[in-house]
């Protein structure tokens, strides 16, 4: 079932019972995981056809919607969490996104590969494209065209107003405690419009 | 003669079916407060009941069809259900794990009682006397039969276009009686625009010299014209223009413009055609009456307008599917359908297939809509035999 080290800590900040938004919920893994873990009540996001159908095959709530264009079918505040689980990096109209992530969400919770991790950086230093566990892509096939470092993504709350109420870095499902723009592979991060 | 013993070949038909009538002697009120004595409706069933009576499905038809949704007859082995890609053992409403029921609906012309039936308190038949019919009275009735066939709860209601209007109704209507709705190509009301072409439609029918202000019965004509016209405006918007224009170009019939108002392009020759074979089986009065039904749909008209508290009754999980190039009934419609369901906390997933049919599309064999309504019913199963 874990396939991914965020699932845990994403899992971790959701109150029992409650109501959750995965944008771009692919095969429907992390909802799966809430429903089971912390029973919630969960609807996904996704556009691609197959992940649709795996979806709906396992009983997952699943809307076909571009979130690219916005959340216009979900009322405001009618989540208790609003997911962007690995997505954020791979989306064209961040700003928009993350603005109705928090419209529709009381609180939402985003995670992204860390550009600033270390080894990122010394690929960088070596002259090529960083290539890691958590950004298995190369230059010429990665669907992530909006990649940030904590730092960066930290201003960019701050210029759109957002507060973040919880950080957790990871790097091979450890967390990081010190230095984590260095260290950390992946960042989670609990956010609310302010 | 192989062609016409087609469906004999496809493995996965129901095979030959047969439809059976019912008749009610029970008064059925209708919404527009007047009363139909007694009436039959035909249908069809394929598949085996369970002991518990949990496994029924109920396909609600559209405009132009009727109880006969899959399967082919004995005598007419040509006259292939108009379901039949979606219902049989092995496709996705799979009958050797449900009981599928088709009606043909209150007014219709194939069977159940309608403006064509003899009024047994006049021995004329009803024609303008009919009453107008509406999606809740069809639904009232299907539940009647339901009752008969000892059914409580369908596991699904399932429909395309105005179909799955009647789908959306019973979870509003019948909220513990039906655990699924499949929902198809479908809008919470019409727009002025579809109003609009349902009155071209029924304009060409009424001002017809042959309706006779609807007892043409009596005359011994049919306004043969009026129909013509109302299925080509009607074909016209259940295709695409994209759809249209890679079937049909500017295709010419003869190779040469002709210079004259008669027949030039192949799209004017389908249409003329679709028109004279839809005017010899369809009953002038149920058109109007089954595109008045479609008019007046509006679960939230009780609730000012507001469809999530329209919807605020159903307990039904939800299946909603629309298609990309639908401009008759657009995606935005079922999304409406969507965020009623979703302000409601209900189960729904949505699907907006990218396809390039318009509004025929639900009746077409795109894989993606296949599988997923096949899946869909996977889920239902595992409910069923929960």
């Amino acid at each position: 079932m874990m396939g991914r080290p965020d699932f845990d800590a994403i899992a971790q900040w959701i109150r029992p019972n409650t109501r959750v938004l995965d944008l771009g919920c692919g095969n429907g893994d992390l909802l799966q995981y809430l429903t089971d873990k912390r029973a919630a009540k969960g609807y996904g996001v996704e556009i691609n056809d197959e992940n649709l159908l795996a979806s709906v095959r396992r009983s997952i709530n699943v809307i076909q919607m571009d979130l690219e264009s916005g959340l216009s079918v979900f009322e405001s505040n009618s989540f208790d969490y609003v997911v962007l689980s690995q997505t954020l990096q791979a989306v064209q109209n961040t700003e928009l996104v993350v603005k109705e992530m928090l419209r529709v969400g009381k609180e939402g919770i985003v995670t992204f590969p860390n550009f600033g991790y270390w080894q990122h950086r010394l690929d960088i230093m070596r002259g090529r494209m960083p290539v890691s566990e958590d950004l298995p892509y190369q230059w010429y096939d990665t669907p992530n065209i909006h990649l940030c470092t904590l730092k960066d993504f930290e201003t960019f709350c701050a210029r759109l107003g957002v507060k973040v109420l919880e950080r957790m870095v990871l790097t091979r499902g450890r967390v990081i405690q010190s230095r984590a723009n260095f260290f950390g592979a992946m960042a989670v991060y609990r956010l609310q419009a302010s | 003669m192989n062609e016409s013993f087609a469906p004999n070949r496809d493995p996965k038909s129901v095979g030959c079916v047969v439809p059976q009538i019912m008749h009610f002697d029970a008064p059925l009120a209708l919404k527009s407060g007047a009363t139909v004595e007694s009436y039959d409706l035909v249908f069809e069933t394929y598949g085996t009941l369970n002991a518990e009576k949990s496994n029924a499905v109920l396909v609600c038809h559209a405009l132009n069809a009727a109880h006969h949704v899959a399967g082919y007859y004995a005598d007419d082995p040509n006259n292939i259900g108009w379901w039949d890609n979606m219902i049989g053992p092995g496709k996705p409403l799979d009958t050797n794990l449900f009981f599928v029921i088709g009606v043909n609906n209150l007014g219709g012309c194939f069977g159940s009682t309608g403006p064509g039936s003899i009024n047994p308190k006049t021995g004329k038949p009803y024609g303008a006397s009919f009453p107008v019919v509406t999606v809740e009275d069809w639904v009232a009735a299907q539940a009647r039969l339901a009752d008969h066939l000892g059914i409580q709860r369908f596991a699904a209601v399932m429909g395309g276009s105005l179909g799955a209007m009647q789908a959306l109704q019973w979870s509003v209507t019948f909220p513990d009686r039906i655990a699924n709705a499949i929902v198809v190509a479908a809008a919470p009301k019409l727009s002025a625009q579809n109003i609009a072409f349902n009155e071209v439609a029924r304009r060409a029918i009424t001002t017809d010299p042959d309706f006779h202000g609807g007892d043409f019965y009596e005359h011994g004509v049919i306004p043969k014209r009026g129909l013509r016209l109302a299925r080509m405006i009607g074909h016209i918007t259940y295709l695409s223009d994209d759809a249209m224009m890679e079937k049909f170009g500017r295709s010419l019939r003869t190779g040469n413009i002709g210079y004259h108002f008669d027949v030039d392009f192949e799209v004017e020759s389908y249409l003329r055609y679709q028109g004279d074979k839809f005017a010899e089986y369809f009953d002038a009065n149920t058109y109007l009456l089954i595109t008045r039904a479609l008019d007046y749909f509006d679960p939230a008209e009780n609730c000012g307008g507001n469809l999530t508290q329209a919807m605020a009754k159903a307990h039904a999980n939800f299946l909603v599917v629309s298609f990309t190039s639908d401009w008759r009934f657009s995606p935005g419609r079922s999304r409406e359908i969507v965020k009623a369901l979703l302000d409601n906390n209900l189960n729904v997933s949505y699907a907006e297939i990218d396809a390039p049919h318009g509004h025929d599309a639900f009746l077409l064999d795109d894989p993606r809509y296949m599988g997923l309504v096949e899946a869909y019913f996977k889920r239902v199963v595992a409910e069923v035999s929960a």
